[in-house]
């Protein structure tokens, strides 16, 4: 069973404005029988540009039902240009937090308003555009990269929590892991080798990461006058801290990505990505 | 810790059972006085080791297998690793492996990573079925080959309960020189198994499926069946499966399987009126609901129905509310993002299957329930296809 916060369960039991505006707006509708979840959002919009109404219609789970009946609630009295700063996370927010595997609920919440602005405006939404990556749910690269960017996702099976992209058959993984890289680094990888790499439990990789550190990068930074620290390793993303002469230089990215990333890919594991924390 | 077990209406027994009272009390001398190990010389636990021989006994009496064919296991998933893995051991030079799209996962994705855990690469052949769950008549005889080392199919289906014709399958592939294997966790205690003249080499069982604890199972292991054990260890169970044995939950089984048997006419009787009862309710109730699942060949207990333009974690836990337990082939229940892999194989088109329920009824069932259950279900379904998009009056 899923560990639904009492405010899901409490949306989800009495869900807040099922139905259809009449003579909507707005008209946002996001996802499809075959997904396993679909919103049908309307949305009336006085002159004075506020949303006077909002109502909603899902078909999903819990968590899908209670993401929509919260969105209705929150952009009731808002502004066109309030509502669409609403991110997802907003709604999970809302509703005390949503289980990880259940992000895609507030993701298709989000979208569903979004389209919804669009219809109102009469503008044509460019997420529908861009290279389809998942086939199964029919997930773009577009979407994709949006989630990992608002997010801050940092692994295939967020990005699978978040957007269902490669929840299917799993084709696109290796895709996914590249638009993850691609993204979060912003520039161009190699496709992932085929060579398989030794595998490495998240304690060894920050064993040998923290040895490198004090062996190799240390020593050279302290050359002039800089430092770095170890903050967080999280799968391939290396968060470290720059320190002295380092903190606040003009070149401490090219210190870090030409200097340090490399040297860890060299003798740790080749798919590390160094960040600096901020 | 009191779990409420009084109030709830339990319909989920294909995915465990209510351990009888009658195998508790059976159980209770060996999680108390009578502890002794049943591999020890003394008195004091050579009595434990003929309480094992007994419930051994027990066991080989409901599914028509000598004593010695009973092997005693952790779990059904044990039971079936054991099986298909002694099989790929025992003719190395025969990497072809058939079984169906719909098996249960233990068997399911044991083939998927045969690869990795053998070091070999496999052929594996998985046999399709039809709408209502049947396998296609030709397929399997077609798929018999001379490097299949072992054919793994289901007694009964634990989704749709769709009972496969495993006797006929097995006599095929003994023909052939080919082992065969039948995970019969869903079947065993439910319906007439008779082994004594039937061409199964293996067969797989769970004890907590039929009213006895979770984790003890039994693989059945054909008299003169080649065979190659997957836990090494001690000589417990004749060398076959080393490890101390689980004597409790044994007993406890032993005990389940005379219940099994006394109850044997009830449950296809009292228990698939029932069910019928329930099934033939919620179709004529609530529109657009279909059964999944061949209508005859299938367990007396089980019936998995979907609702169309629903979801099923939705429709779970408004039952939910009214403490009805049942299970639901939805990709949202089960933690992936796709709907069961028994129903797309029959190929139930999405809108129904995101929408299945599965009730699957015991012999503690009381008509009062079903009552309740048909009196509930359409208020459930009818208020969430309210909400549905897809759904129009």
């Amino acid at each position: 069973m899923w560990d639904y916060t009492d405010k899901v369960k409490e949306h989800f039991t009495n869900p807040r404005n099922v139905g259809e505006v009449d003579n909507a707006d707005g008209v946002g509708e996001v996802g499809s029988l075959a997904c396993g979840d679909a919103l049908k959002l309307t949305i009336k919009v006085n002159d004075k540009g506020v949303i006077t109404d909002a109502r909603f219609k899902t078909f999903g789970c819990a968590s899908a039902i209670a993401s929509s009946s919260a969105l209705t609630e929150m952009v009731k009295g808002m502004t066109v240009e309030e509502a669409e700063k609403i991110t997802n996370e907003d709604i999970a927010n809302y509703l005390g937090g949503l289980p990880k595997e259940k992000m895609h609920c507030s993701v298709m919440g989000r979208e569903a308003l979004e389209a919804a602005i669009a219809n109102y405006r009469g503008v044509f939404l460019p997420m529908a555009q861009g290279e389809v990556v998942c086939e199964c749910f029919g997930v773009t690269d577009l979407e994709i990269i949006r989630a990992i960017k608002e997010s801050h996702l940092r692994s295939v099976e967020e990005i699978t929590n978040f957007t269902k992209a490669g929840g299917g058959c799993g084709k696109c993984e290796d895709r996914l892991r590249e638009i993850l890289h691609q993204t979060v680094e912003g520039l161009q990888m190699e496709p992932k080798k085929a060579k398989k790499e030794q595998r490495m439990t998240t304690l060894q990789k920050i064993k040998k990461i923290e040895e490198v550190l004090e062996r190799e990068i240390k020593p050279t930074l302290k050359k002039d006058g800089g430092d770095i620290e170890l903050i967080d390793v999280d799968g391939d993303f290396v968060t470290v801290s720059l320190r002295g002469a380092c903190a606040g230089c003009q070149s401490s990215r090219t210190t870090l990505k030409v200097y340090v990333e490399k040297k860890l890919r060299e003798l740790v594991s080749d798919s590390l990505i160094v960040e600096e924390d901020r | 810790m009191n779990c409420g077990s009084d109030k709830v209406i339990y319909m989920d027994n294909n995915a465990t059972t209510r351990v009888a009272p009658e195998v508790v009390e059976a159980m209770m001398p060996f999680l108390t006085d009578c502890y002794g190990n049943p591999s020890s010389m003394h008195t004091f636990g050579g009595q434990v080791a003929g309480a094992i021989a007994e419930a051994r006994e027990s066991i080989a009496a409901l599914i028509g297998a000598d004593p010695e064919e009973i092997v005693f296991t952790s779990c059904g998933t044990e039971s079936d690793s054991t099986a298909i893995l002694s099989a790929l051991q025992t003719y190395p030079d025969n990497r072809h492996v058939i079984t169906t799209r719909v098996e249960h996962p233990a068997v399911k994705n044991l083939c998927e990573n045969l690869d990795g855990l053998t070091g070999h690469k496999h052929r594996i052949t998985r046999l399709q079925v039809e709408a209502d769950g049947m396998l296609i008549p030709d397929q399997y005889e077609e798929s018999l080959s001379d490097d299949t080392a072992i054919v793994s199919v289901m007694w009964a289906n634990n989704e749709t309960g769709v009972i496969f014709p495993v006797e006929e399958m097995a006599v095929m592939a003994r023909d052939r020189g080919i082992l065969f294997h039948t995970d019969a966790v869903q079947a065993v205690g439910k319906i007439p198994i008779n082994l004594k003249d039937s061409a199964i080499d293996f067969l797989s069982i769970s004890g907590h499926k039929l009213h006895a604890p979770k984790g003890v199972g039994v693989l059945y292991i054909r008299k003169g069946t080649p065979f190659i054990p997957f836990i090494n260890g001690g000589h417990q169970e004749h060398g076959r499966r080393g490890g101390t044995e689980n004597v409790a939950s044994i007993v406890g089984l032993g005990r389940a399987c005379r219940l099994a048997a006394e109850k044997m006419e009830e449950e296809n009787v009292r228990v698939r009126r029932l069910r019928d009862k329930l099934e033939s309710g919620l179709l004529a109730k609530i529109p657009r609901s279909m059964l999944n699942g061949h209508k005859t060949s299938r367990l007396p207990n089980t019936a998995n129905i979907s609702f169309e333009f629903v979801e099923g974690e939705s429709i779970l836990l408004h039952m939910d509310k009214y403490n009805i337990c049942a299970s639901s082939g939805s990709a949202c229940t089960s933690g992936s993002l796709e709907p069961s892999h028994v129903l797309r194989a029959m190929g139930v088109p999405f809108t129904a299957a995101h929408g299945s329920i599965r009730f699957s009824l015991s012999v503690y069932n009381t008509e009062e329930e079903v009552d309740f259950v048909l009196e509930k279900m359409p208020e459930i379904i009818a208020n969430l296809r309210a909400m549905s998009p897809f759904w129009n009056d």
